[in-house]
């Protein structure tokens, strides 16, 4: 049950990423250019995916576990450290130069664009990386 | 804003957070991709269920093809910029614990202060380079 549910989930989330055309990275930095031609339609997309889950989230927190779990994981963290901020603005940088985010990077995949797959296999190594030098 | 989409933005954005809230509900997991991605490819433990995800986030876009006559999108040029930007996303996203999924949806949604922190850094980061860059 648990690698159904994660495939669907994954189907539902790619076709909304596919929909929303935020799988085109020129789309992405249509977002993040800001200039006179700026595209505000991300915005959107995380309001869309906001209004849904958090909704959602806040009308199941109060159940004490899954469906089909035996507990909810959470992250535990609190503080704002090094690795977070850091982390994020590189991350950042990345999405900024290329338009690729994980999510849109993976679903693009089934394009047999080759630069698609040299950039998967690029972030595939910054996860290797990042692993093996925790900052 | 003639490339303003606002219907299929609302209507998108709303199946991304269905599947994620799926996710959370059925099986308590956040829906974090880069998180979920590199776990199934890094870690021995919980793989079946996460390289399950990944390959719904890869044929999610060969159903959208099939259901929608008209669907189409472009990919980037081949060039270097492809390889620096991955690693960057890759490191980025790997020390910072989460993407645009993680930390932009699910964590805004729990008002996760980290989150909220880490995405307001990476939207200005990915403001700054690609208004620089484009």
């Amino acid at each position: 049950m648990p690698i159904v549910i994660a495939f669907v989930a994954g189907l539902l989330m790619s076709a909304g990423i596919a929909y929303s055309q935020m799988i085109d990275p020129a789309k992405v930095l249509g977002f993040l250019t800001l200039n006179s031609q700026w595209d505000p339609s991300l915005v959107l997309v995380m309001v869309g995916a906001l209004a849904v889950y958090a909704s959602g989230y806040w009308l199941v927190a109060a159940k004490d576990k899954p469906f089909f779990a035996e507990h909810f994981h959470l992250p535990t963290k609190k503080e704002l450290d090094k690795p977070l901020l850091l982390g994020s603005a590189i991350f950042g940088a990345g999405w900024g130069l290329v338009g690729y985010c994980p999510g849109p990077a993976l679903a693009a995949l089934s394009s047999g664009s080759l630069a698609t797959l040299v950039f998967i296999v690029a972030m595939i190594a910054g996860w290797f990386i990042s692993r093996k030098l925790p900052i | 804003m003639e490339n303003f989409t606002p219907v299929e933005a609302l209507m998108g954005g709303g199946l991304v957070g269905l599947g994620a809230l799926m996710l959370f509900i059925f099986s308590g997991r956040i829906a974090g991709i880069s998180g979920i991605a590199s776990s199934a490819l890094f870690s021995n433990d919980g793989r079946s269920w996460r390289l399950a995800f990944v390959a719904g986030i890869v044929l999610g876009p060969v159903l959208v093809g099939m259901l929608l006559s008209d669907f189409s999108y472009s990919t980037p040029v081949l060039n270097w910029q492809l390889i620096v930007g991955g690693l960057l996303v890759g490191v980025g996203t790997g020390w910072g614990s989460g993407c645009t999924s993680g930390h932009g949806i699910c964590g805004i949604s729990r008002l996760s202060g980290r989150s909220i922190t880490a995405t307001i850094i990476f939207m200005l980061s990915g403001m700054l380079v690609a208004t620089l860059l484009h």
